[in-house]
C-alpha cells in the first residue's frame, strides 16, 4: 500500500493511542504529585511509604496470591479434565457462559447465597453446624472472586494443554514414567505458558478489585483497587489515588515483565 | 485410563459447573418468589417480571446500555480495523511498540483505566455521562478489536495484494474488494467481543458516569448495595437469557472463523 494512503488510515489509530493511552498515564503520574489544594508536592509519595498504605498494599497481595493460587488449584484439573472430554468445545462454551454475565449479577446472588438466611446457611442448619457468618468475611471474599476469575484462568491453560502434542506423554509413558512423573516432568513444563497467562489474567484484576469488597467483604477488605476508587470518587483527593494508581501500574508493569509476557507479545507481531 | 478413574474425573467437572452456574440458577428461580426475599420459596409468581416492566427508569437504563453498546462497538470496530490494516504494514519495530501500546488498555486494571479516563475528560473540559461513558467504550473498545483482526491479516498471503495491485486496483479496492472480505470473520469477531466488554463493563462506567446517567451495572451496583429486591433477579433473569442468545451468536461466528477459507472470498 502507498505510504500516504496507509498514514490516512492509521490516523484516527494513532489519535486514539494518544488521547486514551499515552495522555491517560501521563495524567496519572502528573496529577500524583498534587495534593488536595492542587499544590506540587511529594507527600503523595510520602504518605504511600507509610505503615498504613504499606499494610494496605501487603494485604491486597496476600489477597491477590490467595485468590491467583486458588483459581489455579481449581482450574488446572478442570482444564486438564475438560481436553478429555468428548465434546470438549461445548464444555469449554459451558464454562465460559457464566463470565459473560455481569460480574455485579453474580456478586448480587451470592448476597443471597452467602446470607444469614441464605441456601449455605439453611444446608449448615441442616447438617448440625449451626447458622454462621458468611457474608462479609475474608472466606466470601475470596471464593467470589476465585468464581468469578475461575473462567480466565481456564482457558489459556485449556489452550496450552490442547497444544500439548500427546506423543510426548506416550513417549513419557513408554520410558516408564509413572502419570505423576508424566504431569510433572512433561504435561505441567510443557502448559507453563498457559498458567502464566491465566495468573496475569487473575493477578491483576484481583489487585484492583472494589466492588467485590464492597458488596462481599462489606469494607472489611480494602485493596488497592478500593483505594483508588475511595480517593477518586468518595474524598476526592485525586492526587493520593493517582498515587496508588501509579503504583498499581508499577506492579503490573513487573508481574507481566516478570511473566515473560512482553517477549510474547513481540512473538505475535514477528509472526 | 481405569473406569473408576474416569468417573471421579467426571464427577470433579460436574461439581465444577454446579457450583459455575449455581448463582445463576439462583437468581433465575428466586426471580418467580413471591416471598418477596432471597430466603424460602414461598410460591410462584410473575410480579418481579411485570414490576420491571412498569420500571420506566429502568428500561431507559437498559437502553441506554445497549445504546452505549452497539455504538460504541461499532465505531471501535472501524477504528480499530482501519488501526490494524495500517498496523500490519508497518516496519516490525514500530509495529511492536505501537502493539505493545495497543494492549496497555487490555491488560491495565478498570480501575485504572476509569480513574485515568476521569481525569481525561474534567481536563478535556467533557461534561460527565453520555459522552464520556461513550468515549470510555470506544476507547477500550479498540484494541480489543485490533487484537482480533490482525491474527486474520497475518494469515493472508502477501501476493494477494501484488496480485490486485498488479491488476490496477487503487489502494481503496485493495482494502475494499481484497482486505476486508477476508478478514470479515475477524471483524464480526471483534465486534462481538467489543460489544460483549461494553455490555458487561462496570467499573470504567462507574468512574465516568457522573450523576444522573447511568448503565445496567451501575444500576444494579447502586441498588445491590441498599438490599435485595427480587425485580433484580427477574432482570438479571432476562439478561441471563439475553446472554445466552448472544453467546450462540458468537459460537457461529467463531465456527465461521474455524472454516478455513481459500484464498479471495468468492461471492
Amino acid at each position: 500500500m502507498e505510504a500516504r494512503t496507509r498514514t490516512i488510515y492509521l490516523i484516527p489509530y494513532l489519535v486514539w493511542m494518544v488521547l486514551f493511552v499515552v495522555a491517560p498515564i501521563v495524567l496519572i503520574v502528573y496529577y500524583s504529585f498534587f495534593n488536595v489544594e492542587g499544590q506540587f508536592t511529594f507527600a503523595n509519595y510520602e504518605k504511600f511509604f507509610t505503615a498504613t498504605y504499606m499494610k494496605m498494599t501487603l494485604s491486597s497481595f496476600w489477597y491477590a496470591l490467595l485468590i491467583t493460587f486458588f483459581s489455579l488449584a481449581v482450574a488446572y484439573p478442570t482444564a486438564y479434565l475438560l481436553t478429555k472430554t468428548k465434546h470438549k468445545a461445548l464444555w469449554l462454551l459451558l464454562i465460559i457462559v457464566p463470565s459473560w454475565v455481569n460480574l455485579l449479577l453474580k456478586a448480587y446472588a451470592f448476597i443471597g447465597i452467602f446470607g444469614t438466611y441464605g441456601v449455605v446457611n439453611a444446608l449448615f442448619e441442616a447438617i448440625g453446624i449451626g447458622n454462621r457468618q458468611i457474608l462479609f468475611t475474608d472466606f466470601s471474599f475470596v471464593f467470589v472472586s476465585v468464581y468469578i476469575f475461575i473462567p480466565f484462568m481456564i482457558l489459556p491453560i485449556y489452550n496450552a494443554i490442547e497444544k500439548l502434542n500427546p506423543s510426548l506423554i506416550y513417549a513419557a509413558r513408554d520410558l516408564g514414567a509413572s502419570s505423576w512423573v508424566t504431569f510433572r516432568k512433561v504435561i505441567f513444563p510443557l502448559t507453563l505458558d498457559g498458567v502464566k497467562a491465566g495468573c496475569i489474567a487473575v493477578f491483576i484484576p484481583s489487585l484492583s478489585l472494589f466492588m467485590l469488597t464492597r458488596l462481599i467483604a462489606g469494607n472489611r477488605v480494602i485493596t488497592l483497587g478500593t483505594a483508588i476508587e475511595q480517593h477518586f470518587l468518595v474524598t476526592e483527593d485525586w492526587g493520593m489515588g493517582a498515587t496508588i494508581a501509579v503504583f498499581l501500574i508499577i506492579i503490573m508493569a513487573l508481574v507481566m515483565v516478570l511473566m515473560g509476557l512482553r517477549k510474547r507479545g513481540l512473538d505475535l507481531v514477528k509472526r | 485410563m481405569s473406569n473408576g478413574k474416569f468417573k471421579l474425573s467426571n464427577l470433579y467437572l460436574i461439581f465444577v459447573f454446579i457450583v459455575l452456574y449455581a448463582p445463576i440458577v439462583y437468581l433465575t428461580v428466586y426471580s418467580f418468589n413471591s416471598g418477596g426475599t432471597m430466603q424460602g420459596f414461598d410460591g410462584f409468581t410473575l410480579e418481579h417480571y411485570a414490576e420491571v416492566m412498569q420500571d420506566t427508569r429502568l428500561l431507559i437504563i437498559v437502553l441506554n446500555t445497549f445504546i452505549i453498546a452497539l455504538l460504541s462497538a461499532a465505531i471501535a470496530t472501524i477504528i480499530g480495523v482501519f488501526g490494524a490494516i495500517s498496523l500490519h504494514f508497518l516496519r516490525v519495530k514500530s509495529k511492536a511498540t505501537l502493539l505493545t501500546l495497543n494492549n496497555v488498555l487490555i491488560v491495565s486494571p478498570d480501575v485504572i483505566i476509569g480513574a485515568s479516563f476521569l481525569i481525561l475528560f474534567t481536563i478535556i473540559g467533557i461534561q460527565l455521562g453520555f459522552t464520556s461513558v461513550l468515549l470510555s467504550h470506544i476507547a477500550f473498545s479498540i484494541p480489543i478489536v485490533v487484537v482480533m483482526v490482525l491474527p486474520k491479516l497475518q494469515e493472508m498471503n502477501i501476493s494477494l495484494f501484488d496480485a490486485a495491485r498488479d491488476l490496477g486496483a487503487s489502494s481503496w479496492q485493495v482494502i475494499s474488494r481484497v482486505i476486508l472480505p477476508y478478514i470479515k470473520p475477524g471483524i464480526y469477531a471483534g465486534f462481538f467481543m467489543a460489544l460483549t466488554y461494553s455490555l458487561d463493563d462496570f467499573a470504567v462506567t462507574f468512574f465516568v458516569t457522573g450523576n444522573g446517567y447511568s448503565t445496567l451495572a451501575v444500576e444494579i451496583y447502586s441498588r445491590a448495595r441498599q438490599g435485595v429486591s427480587l425485580s433484580i433477579n427477574a432482570l438479571s433473569t432476562l439478561i441471563f437469557l439475553f446472554t445466552i442468545v448472544l453467546v450462540i451468536g458468537y459460537y457461529y461466528i467463531e465456527r465461521r472463523n474455524q472454516r478455513p477459507a481459500n484464498g479471495v472470498v468468492s461471492e
